[in-house]
């Protein structure tokens, strides 16, 4: 009976090299054996990819892409279709989780230089599975049919027509009427569930083709292949199974626990995840009183308005996206982690941090004139990050980069300290009562006082 | 592979020559393929001209009618807005309509054929929101400089009750005001121009 298998699998294997591609993509596959918390990120938007086309499979089963029925259709699968509510839930929880995810992973790169040589092609493949995620996210918005999803889609289609000569065509041919209508509705859902889901995945299959033949960046930012064994394997590597796997399998345990509480709890997540707009059909008559994008897209929206001027405020939110694909080339620093390179930068990454979240703040609020001077200070900022980083990345003064990866301290290692400073930061209180000593643990001001104060001063420190 | 006996330069031309007509078969493919997304005639038919009755418009109101898929206005201005129309033309980016669209009949400072009934299409000329009635002096969200007007929530324009928009906001242009008509007093037809002899 064995043997039977047995020459079964090995009939396939002689027709088709699965065992050559699971060793060559996840049990020989040599990883940096340093990963952290970051390198989470991937795995998990690769699970997340998977909840979007499988809810999105059950969700196209009893939706209809028709202007007159698409935002009962919805309605429906939360009302009467079993189990429809937890589908559409977890698709549209799955749409923001995507963009946290991929914040969080772009973000990961930024910090250790992942983007650098040899893994520009890495980041091209990245920043282009990032636009394709904006475009799936937009044109799914518009299914719902909600006045949200109308108003929306009418703001980003007319900014083609913002484009001198061919804009206004542009945009009547993306439409495929004068107005937002049921034509659009319907060729925005064959995109939505043909055209790009179809070409992230061939995204993702190049994204991870390209990782995988110049290998793994890592959180110091050594290339390990340039020290390897006696048998060909990187000195600092492991194999991606089982060890990242097993490490992944854990990240997704946090993940979906994190998911599942505001799936099931707060589904609209206060109207940043589904905004309360899009709960009152689409009317071309009336605009909503306040109108914002889904928070994902809030930060280049914010661009888009601080731009005093139609075309200028598209260039500019397009180019906030187009200065991303070049990131590779403008960063002229020799280090590629954070953590061995100067001062300079780490200063350029928190005023960075700072702006993108500052943007992605405002671009959800009402544009008064306090709000637009804040966001074309952020904007400056946002594009001064990238725009001047050919000249303060050379003025950098970096620190030596180690030849092997170093040893970080492991959770296991920090608890004494994080003990000490509890104990610093939490004093014992008694009190009699009723004849009973009862003692309280309360929150010590002057120890919290002294801990802020030295945590502002490492920080400080370390910007140097 | 043997090399020999074989004719580069032939064989050079058979791969030009395959590759443009391969390359002329793709754009021709194109055409429909491309032009399949652009609107269908039922869509380019669907602009039939709307008429609209204004005689419960009352002076100061604003109604809505659906043209083309798109909103827009009537509006029945009183004398005092006239008066603040005339009169504050300093913050406005075009007040002579000069850069914006409308028909040849509404290119004047009111920006209408009659003054107190303004016809305009209610979508932003910056994005295509369609921008809030905002009549009030000086409203306590938009500042003590606001005359009245239109207010686009989305993006920060303001243009005037003549649709003529502020300078330093996203909008371009004035609003459109679409080609209209007047069949009676009362009653306009908006979609249709007014010959030379109607005026």
């Amino acid at each position: 009976m064995k043997s039977k298998i047995d020459s079964c699998g090995s009939w396939v294997l002689d027709r088709f090299p699965l065992t050559k591609l699971w060793n060559d993509h996840m049990a020989q596959y040599y990883a940096p054996k340093n990963f952290n918390f970051w390198y989470f990120f991937g795995s998990l938007a690769l699970l997340v990819l998977v909840n979007q086309l499988i809810t999105g499979i059950l969700l196209t089963m009893n939706y209809k892409p028709d202007a007159s029925l698409a935002f009962d259709s919805v309605e429906y699968i939360m009302r009467e279709v079993p189990w429809g509510w937890l589908v559409r839930y977890m698709h549209s929880t799955g749409a923001s989780a995507f963009f946290i995810v991929v914040y969080l992973h772009m973000f990961r790169g930024l910090i250790y230089g992942s983007y650098k040589q040899p893994r520009e092609l890495v980041w091209i493949f990245g920043m282009l599975l990032f636009l394709a995620l904006m475009a799936e996210a937009f044109m799914g918005y518009l299914l719902p049919w909600g006045q949200m999803s109308y108003w929306g889609a009418q703001v980003i289609i007319s900014l083609f027509s913002a484009i001198p000569v061919i804009g206004d065509d542009l945009s009547l041919w993306v439409r495929g009427d004068y107005v937002i209508s049921d034509a659009t509705l319907n060729r925005f859902f064959a995109f939505h569930v043909i055209a790009i889901p179809l070409i992230l995945l061939m995204l993702v299959f190049m994204h991870i083709i390209a990782l995988h033949e110049v290998g793994s960046n890592n959180p110091d930012g050594i290339e390990i292949k340039a020290s390897k064994d006696p048998w060909g394997h990187p000195v600092d590597g492991i194999p991606f199974h089982p060890y990242y796997t097993v490490k992944d399998i854990v990240g997704v345990a946090v993940f979906l626990f994190f998911f599942a509480t505001v799936m099931f709890y707060m589904p609209e997540m206060g109207g940043y995840f589904l905004e309360h707009a899009n709960f009152i059909p689409a009317d071309p008559l009336a605009t909503p009183e306040h109108i914002a994008p889904v928070w994902y897209f809030t930060p280049f929206y914010a661009i888009l308005r601080a731009i005093p001027d139609k075309f200028a405020g598209v260039i500019a939110m397009g180019g906030a996206i187009v200065v991303l694909f070049l990131l590779p080339w403008l960063d002229r620093s020799p280090v590629k982690s954070i953590r061995y390179r100067g001062g300079i930068y780490k200063k350029a990454i928190v005023l960075f941090v700072i702006s993108f979240l500052g943007l992605g703040y405002l671009g959800m609020q009402a544009p008064t004139a306090g709000a637009t001077m804040m966001a074309r200070i952020f904007t400056a900022i946002y594009f001064g990050f990238f725009l001047l980083m050919p000249i303060y990345t050379r003025w950098e003064k970096t620190k030596p980069v180690p030849k092997k990866l170093t040893e970080q301290p492991t959770l296991e290692d920090r608890i004494p300290a994080l003990k000490k400073i509890y104990g610093e930061v939490i004093k014992d209180v008694t009190e009699v009562k009723d004849g009973k000593t009862i003692t309280h643990k309360r929150p010590d001001t002057a120890g919290v006082a002294r801990v802020i104060r030295r945590t502002a001063t490492n920080i400080k420190k370390g910007l140097d | 592979m043997s090399e020999q006996g074989v004719d580069h330069s032939k064989r050079q031309f058979l791969t030009t020559a395959l590759t443009v007509v391969g390359a002329v078969g793709t754009g021709y493919i194109a055409v429909p393929f491309l032009s399949q997304m652009q609107p269908s005639t039922k869509a380019k038919a669907a602009g039939a001209p709307v008429e609209i009755d204004i005689s419960k418009l009352e002076t100061g109101q604003l109604i809505r009618a659906a043209w083309r898929g798109k909103p827009v206005w009537v509006l029945n201005r009183t004398p005092e807005v006239l008066a603040v129309l005339a009169t504050e033309t300093s913050k406005l980016a075009d007040p002579n309509s000069l850069e914006s669209n409308q028909p040849a009949y509404a290119q004047n400072e009111l920006r209408s054929i009659k003054p107190e009934i303004f016809v305009a299409v209610g979508l932003c000329t910056h994005l295509g929101c369609s921008p809030t009635f905002r009549p009030e002096i000086a409203p306590n969200d938009l500042g003590s400089d606001w005359k009245g007007g239109f207010f686009c929530p989305c993006h920060g324009s303001g243009f005037d009750l003549a649709g003529r928009v502020v300078r330093g906001v996203p909008a371009p242009t004035n609003l459109d005001v679409p080609p209209h008509r007047y069949i009676t007093d009362t009653r306009i037809i908006i979609g249709e121009d007014t010959t030379e002899a109607d005026v």
